[in-house]
């Protein structure tokens, strides 16, 4: 016991107690807590095994906190109440709880006890694996195996060997700024790599590590990242997906012990980290659904760490049934002083800055289970500011506690330990002036496993209060009345003076004049004692003398009406304010729809219809649209329930179909390997991709998606209909056979590179790619069929290989010259499958015989040539030879602005060939339909296919037509009055948001400076598309240019 | 379109298996020419119906509905056009677009190069030049490459019909084309992923490599005033002729900061100054068009710049400069197809605010004002250099514009490309026959 005292009112003695506790290294023994009131005796030991320098110096750590407000957790709390703590745990907690003799009793009136706070995504205490120095090289030769030494995987992202608990170093430097916001426990993890190995629980205590890991496997960690990773694989987002598919699938395989792998750690470590809570890190809403739908294929129900953007897609968010790691990073306003470079910063970001501080409130509305995290913050002290932000926006305050502390505890397995205050948990709370998230309350301490850490102690007791001050002058004592308010002294003695205050910690100091007005002053210096003071004064002839001050409580003033008014309409204010809001839109950006379309019954009347069909172009003719499906074709038509589009004068043609297209994808190359037909674009598709609107207006219904060409064998295609507005399932097309994108030629031997080192380097190789996979693929195949099946290793990459030559996926293949297209025939022709489109075949004229032969499609550029050696000998001919040899040939895109001028670059044949406008419209809408295999769907004008039709202004193949009105499946997707109107809401929009952020400025809130908004564009790894100044073009991204 | 295809025969029957090398530059005109009964597009905005333009030693003589002189080609139901300008191109400096560094010849190396000129390295041969020809193009401005930040060089304006580059040169060394640094904050996000170091403040990094190369002007004003100047320095030689303005300074640049300096420019030292690229010209018509800068719009097929812009806002660009009186030209600097859709980026222009006949402007007689070409081209008017192309129709919209005839200085010239030629030689493969 300290100083003989049992009533320890003085903090500041406590403090001391305690740092000497501390730096005698004393833990608390966990078998201790469950009898506690039979215990009392109990010591604290030290850590059993460490010797001790000196004289053991245990002691029990009993503290009773009497007369709190103890918020047990978000659901209970209990008034006038004693918390009962001894060996680090809580003992017991309630009212009348008897206090034994040796607790210091800790008098906490007024005061607010919380369970102290769990961030369950930090990596407190891991170091910061680090790239190596040389920085990367976008032409440097390709890494193409792992370079980490041991019995580990083949992908060096694949990380399942590294052990939180084992490489966890206490740091009290990073630990005491979390103590500071409240967290008293945090799972920790090294954030590097694809798969992360475990994680461990670990309190903030300041003490050795031995003592404060609460959990050594708490968790495993995945990502989509592969962080310091310097191997080729996985280069896109769509390999990583790959990645983690076929490492399940391994790992499951290597179960068996099968002959050949032999040890394999990574496996053997992913194999035994799956009975541990599975944290994926995602950060942002799509990637939130990716890695649910990986989970959801293996059987595992990932815990989700989010990126802030979940309000925008809530109902695709709730139906994962995942619980989340929220983290409140938001963001910041921007400098929009300069409207030039306002004119930057899209209206996406601008109403992300205003709505994600209710991203929380949405996750919350919609009964998602989350944890709150201060992952993500720049600066860590806008952890609580932004937490009451979120609150602003919505969020309960039982919710923000209870994703504090009761969810991440329940998520990691460790409430029965900590995460509420009841008895038998450990004694980590909070001790603070009032409700812990309101913006005036203050947290004075942090205690941890039983260990107090002083945040804001001096304000333990504000001092605001009377007290009666006695000079003892020589002449006698002297009698003055002081008041103390926020930190103003008045005393009151013949006069009412002002005194100069300065309260720093314990010491005290003031000083007031002899008399009103008067130029001479006592001055006093002292300490507090409790809520009194006393020290020593001297008056201003110099003679000193002690003095002593008497704290007595101030008699509350009641707040008047007016006061009482004032503040409230200061809140409505505030609120009317809050009030005006960004209202969310699919996507959320300037284009995107407040309300999502529905299928109308339509009659467009009297339009020149382009069927694309036998029946060529129908003049005067009405189209009837029920049910999504063209459901008439004829003059005169009438249909009451119908809303009537007047077509006079303008041309109504089936939409625009592009074979070959690169939008609305998150990644478009994996160019890690020679052979990725593991990948696929569909794992990936962005429906906020702004391309998908500009090309509705260009008339554009169906894009087939392709991987890129960096590699010979690249990634499965997804085709879509262009669904603006829906998800990324919404995209896709449905029903369609699928496809996989080849590529041959000067892309796939990485030309540009001065350095390379993946085979192939020349066209030779190429070959040699192609039949040494699909020899792989055969001999899969047939082991499939043995008797010993089941212990072969299924194999993604040759799964896609196998479905090819079972006519269950077909190819879409890059080339350009006469050797090489011949060559790929001569693959397929080996191999049993028929090529299925040769997209790009710049030359494919000059070998269009053998491609028809063979039964292949063609689907090309209208007039590209000489942008690189093997476009030399292109001509805009190409189509309109091929068309005559018999191919069934398209004009693709590969770029997204001249995707939506595709009806003119088919008209090019026109001019170049000679070909009739309607052969030419064909080239867009039927003939790729044909070749992808969905002209019983697309395509054309046909009763009974989907209602995807274009409006034009003019002639469809005309430099002047523009499509008025896009529509897909029944669904009015474009207009233009609509365009219209959007422009003009855009603008209104983002004039309020930047007038919003002025404000703030002008507030004196802090703004970074205006960042524009950065758009990274996929191309095919081709050619120099120019897309403008706020485009990343995606090969700068990835150095595969 | 048969009419076509028997003129395209006809060019063809001696073909060779050598693409290109049997297509040989005109003879000077020997005789007077008249083209009869066709649609005129002046170039200036005027279209004159059924006229008939003559010509004689590679001179307008007449246009209107005057009689026949020399050589009648009937033009019934055709229209003619001046022939088009490219107001900036590579042309003739870089043959293959990428990976083929044997094929540069369009960016030296180093920051201040008023002296390197374009002409020297034009390629007469290059197998681009005869695929432009075909679809109206006879005229191109050859601009030197540079750095953001560099002065590139001088461009000169060449006809495409030459055995060699002095042949070809039609105005030589007018431009002095400097690149401005970008002002535009454009961060890296991958840069502190890729461990490349984020450029400090880009704006301040611009402006004061602006300021080195006014200063580079200063030195330039004063060295002309020198009338035995101690030394010679060839680069400020290089651009005495900006200061009596028989030169013009064009500064690439695009967005709104950047053009403020190149107003700058012109309020200085009193420059002509045009503006290639001008992407946000838009913004600021009337401060161009007070300041008397012109602009060369280098694509109008491209996506707008910021994601809230109109879809179709760099369509729209040019009426919004036709409107604010600023004068313009489109150019086709597409690295995919290498010029050949100039008109079609004017045609959409077109069709989205601009008057087909200010479309044409914009590739024909604005385009040689900016070059400083107008009193001898850029128009069908008498006086004027014979550069002239019929086509089948409208030559804004690819449903028509197919040009049967060209004249470059009176000379018609042959109208055969690479192309044209693969094209006949894979027909015959496949027997494929002329309708």
């Amino acid at each position: 016991m300290m100083n003989g005292s049992n009533a320890v009112n003085d903090i500041t003695a406590n403090a001391v107690y305690l740092t000497f506790l501390t730096k005698t290294n004393v833990m608390t023994k966990r078998t201790g807590w469950l009898i506690p009131l039979l215990l009392l005796c109990t010591q604290l030991t030290a850590q059993v095994t460490q010797p001790v320098n000196g004289v053991t110096d245990n002691r029990s750590g009993c503290y009773a906190f009497t007369n709190a407000t103890i918020v047990k957790n978000a659901q209970s709390t209990i008034t006038n109440a004693t918390l009962l703590i001894r060996n680090g745990k809580i003992i017991a907690t309630g009212t009348g709880i008897t206090i034994p003799p040796d607790a210091m009793i800790v008098d906490c009136s007024g005061k607010y006890i919380y369970p102290s706070l769990i961030d369950a995504y930090t990596d407190y205490g891991m170091s910061t694996p680090q790239r190596p120095a040389t920085p990367f090289n976008f032409n440097a030769p390709a890494q193409l195996t792992s370079n980490v030494k041991g019995a580990y995987g083949w992908n060096q992202a694949i990380r399942t060997d590294v052990n939180a608990a084992a490489i966890f170093a206490a740091d009290d430097g990073k630990a005491a700024p979390l103590r500071e916001l409240g967290f008293g426990t945090v799972l920790t993890h090294q954030k590097d790599g694809i798969a992360r190995g475990t994680g461990a629980v670990v309190t903030l205590a300041n003490r050795k590590e031995n003592l404060v890991i609460l959990k050594e496997k708490a968790s495993a960690h995945y990502s989509f990242n592969k962080g310091i990773s310097t191997q080729s694989y996985p280069g896109s987002m769509m390999g990583s997906i790959a990645l983690l598919r076929q490492t399940f699938i391994d790992a499951r395989w290597y179960k068996n012990k099968p002959a050949g792998e032999g040890i394999n750690l990574s496996l053997q470590y992913w194999n035994d980290n799956l009975s541990l809570p599975q944290i994926f890190e995602a950060n942002d809403k799509w990637n939130d659904l990716r890695a649910d739908r990986i989970g959801d294929e293996f059987g595992i129900q990932y815990i989700i760490k989010a990126g802030g953007n979940e309000y925008q897609r809530i109902n695709e968010i709730a139906a994962t049934k995942a619980s989340f790691i929220l983290p409140l990073s938001f963001p910041q306003a921007m400098d929009v002083e300069d409207p030039n470079d306002a004119r930057f910063i899209s209206l996406a970001d601008m109403k992300h800055w205003e709505m994600a501080p209710g991203n929380p409130a949405a996750l919350e509305k919609a009964g998602i289970n989350f944890c709150l995290t201060t992952a993500d913050l720049k600066d860590a002290k806008q952890f609580l500011p932004n937490l009451r932000k979120a609150i602003e926006n919505g969020l309960t305050e039982s919710r923000a506690l209870d994703a504090l502390t009761r969810f991440p505890a329940t998520l990691l397995g460790i409430y029965t330990e900590t995460g509420s205050i009841d008895a038998g948990k450990w004694a980590n709370f909070l001790i603070c002036s009032g409700p812990i998230f309101a913006e005036k309350t203050t947290l004075y301490q942090n205690w941890i496993q039983g260990e107090k850490y002083s945040i804001k102690d001096n304000n333990w007791t504000s001092g605001d209060g009377n007290y009666a001050l006695t000079l003892n002058l020589p002449a006698g004592t002297q009698q003055y009345r002081a008041t103390l308010k926020n930190n103003t002294m008045t005393v009151i003695g013949k006069d009412t003076l002002t005194a100069k205050l300065n309260i720093e910690g314990k010491q005290v100091k003031f000083s007031f004049p002899t008399e009103k007005g008067g130029k001479q002053s006592l001055r006093f210096s002292g300490m507090k004692t409790g809520n009194n003071w006393n020290g020593l004064g001297e008056d201003p002839t110099g003679k000193k003398f002690t003095w002593s001050a008497t704290w007595s409580a101030a008699a509350e003033t009641p707040k008047t009406d007016s006061a009482k008014n004032n503040t409230a309409k200061a809140d409505s204010a505030k609120k009317k304010d809050m009030g005006i809001k960004a209202s969310l839109t699919w996507p959320n950006n300037g284009y995107g729809w407040a309300e999502m379309p529905k299928p109308e019954t339509l009659l467009i009347k009297n339009a020149t219809v382009w069927t694309s069909e036998a029946t060529g172009i129908l003049t005067n003719t009405d189209i009837l649209v029920r049910n999504g499906k063209i459901a008439q074709i004829g003059k005169n038509l009438t249909d009451p329930a119908a809303r009537i589009i007047d077509g006079t004068g303008k041309h109504l043609t089936p939409g625009i179909i592009d074979e070959h297209s690169h939008i609305a994808a998150s990644s478009i190359n994996e160019g890690g390997q020679s052979v990725t037909s593991e990948v696929r674009i569909g794992d990936n598709l962005d429906p906020d991709d702004d391309n998908i609107y500009r090309q509705l207006s260009g008339g554009v219904t169906t894009s087939h998606i392709l991987h890129g060409s960096a590699n010979t064998i690249g990634g499965q295609t997804q085709l879509i209909k262009l669904r603006w507005g829906g998800n990324d399932n919404d995209l896709k097309f449905g029903g369609n056979d699928p496809f996989i994108k080849f590529a041959l030629g000067e892309n796939v031997k990485r030309t540009p590179s001065q350095a390379n080192n993946r085979f192939p380097d020349t066209r030779m190789g190429v070959e040699q790619v192609l039949v040494d996979a699909f020899t792989r693929a055969k001999d899969y195949e047939a082991a499939l069929k043995n008797p010993n099946a089941a212990a072969v290793r299924k194999d993604l990459e040759l799964d896609a290989l196998v479905e090819i030559m079972n006519s269950k996926r077909f190819i879409t293949c890059h080339s350009y010259v006469q050797s090489e297209i011949t060559a790929m025939i001569r693959v397929a022709e080996r191999f049993g499958f028929t090529l299925n489109t040769f997209t790009h075949i710049l030359e494919g004229y000059k070998v269009a015989d053998k491609m028809k032969a063979h039964g292949a499609n063609a689907s090309t550029f209208s007039d590209w040539w000489a942008y690189k050696m093997e476009v030399q000998d292109a001509i805009p001919y190409n189509a309109a030879i091929m068309q005559k040899v018999g191919l069934n040939v398209a004009i693709n895109s590969d770029d997204a602005e001249m995707a939506r001028r595709l009806n003119q670059e088919a008209a090019k044949s026109v001019k170049y060939g000679g070909m009739s406008e309607t052969d030419a419209l064909k080239m867009v809408t039927i003939n790729p339909a044909t070749m992808m295999h969905i002209d019983n769907r697309v395509g054309s004008i046909k009763v009974g296919k989907d209602a995807d039709l274009v409006l034009w202004s003019d002639n469809p193949l005309s430099i002047y037509a523009k499509a008025e009105q896009t529509i897909i499946d029944g669904i009015v997707y474009f207009t233009r009055e609509r365009d219209k109107q959007l422009r003009q809401q855009l603008l209104a929009e983002r004039t309020r948001l930047i007038r919003k952020m002025l404000g703030d400025k002008k507030d004196g809130k802090p703004v970074i400076p205006a960042a524009p908004s950065m758009k990274v564009m996929h191309t095919c790894e081709e050619h120099a598309h120019e897309h403008g100044l706020m485009v990343i073009d995606n090969d700068e991204q990835t150095g595969n240019r | 379109m048969k009419k076509y295809l028997a003129i395209l025969i006809a060019g063809i029957t001696a073909l060779s298996a050598t693409a290109q090398d049997d297509i040989y530059p005109a003879k000077p005109q020997a005789e007077a020419i008249t083209l009869t009964n066709a649609t005129i597009h002046i170039g200036n905005g005027t279209i004159i119906e059924n006229g008939s333009i003559s010509f004689n030693k590679g001179i307008i003589t007449a246009v209107g509905t005057n009689p026949a002189n020399g050589k009648v080609i009937d033009c019934k139901g055709k229209h003619i056009y001046p022939g088009l300008i490219l107001s900036a191109t590579n042309l003739g400096l870089q043959e293959i677009g990428g990976s083929v560094r044997g094929t540069n010849d369009f960016q030296e190396l180093g920051e201040l190069n008023p002296n390197v000129r374009s002409i020297v390295a034009y390629n007469t041969d290059s197998k681009i030049i005869n695929t432009l020809r075909s679809n109206g193009i006879l005229i191109a401005n050859i601009v030197p490459g540079g750095n953001g930040g560099s002065i590139g060089g001088s461009s000169s304006t060449v006809q495409l019909d030459a055995w060699n580059w002095e042949d070809a040169a039609y105005r030589k060394d007018y431009g002095i084309h400097y690149y401005m640094p970008s002002l535009f904050n454009r961060p890296n996000p991958f840069a502190a992923f890729f461990g490349i170091p984020q450029p400090p403040d880009p704006l301040k990094q611009g402006l004061d490599q602006i300021e080195k190369v006014k200063s580079f002007f200063r030195d330039a004003k004063a060295y002309q005033k020198q009338n035995t100047p101690d030394s010679t320095n060839l680069k400020l030689a290089a651009v005495k002729g900006l200061f009596d303005k028989s030169q013009r300074l064009f500064i690439h640049c695009n967005i709104v900061k950047e053009m403020l300096v190149a107003i700058d420019f012109v309020t200085e030292f009193g420059f002509d100054v045009t503006i290639v690229g001008g992407s946000e010209s838009w913004q600021i018509p009337e401060l161009l068009k007070q300041n008397n800068i012109s602009v060369i719009l280098r694509q109008t097929h491209n996506l707008p710049t910021s994601p809230d812009d109109d879809v179709d806002q760099p369509y729209k660009t040019p009426a919004m400069l036709q409107k604010a009186g600023v004068l313009f030209a489109i150019t086709d600097e597409d690295g995919q197809t290498r010029g050949r859709n100039l008109m079609f980026n004017a045609g959409t222009a077109a069709a989205y605010g601009l008057s087909r006949e200010e479309a044409l402007s914009a590739i024909s007689l604005n385009a040689a004002r900016i070059l400083g070409i107008d009193s001898k081209t850029g128009s069908i008017e008498t006086g004027k250099d014979a550069n002239i192309i019929v086509s089948e129709g409208d030559i804004l919209d690819m449903r028509s514009s197919i040009v049967t005839h060209a004249f470059i200085r009176g000379r018609e010239i042959d109208l055969m490309d690479k192309h044209k030629q693969l094209n006949e030689r894979y027909k015959k493969k496949y027997g494929i026959s002329n309708p």
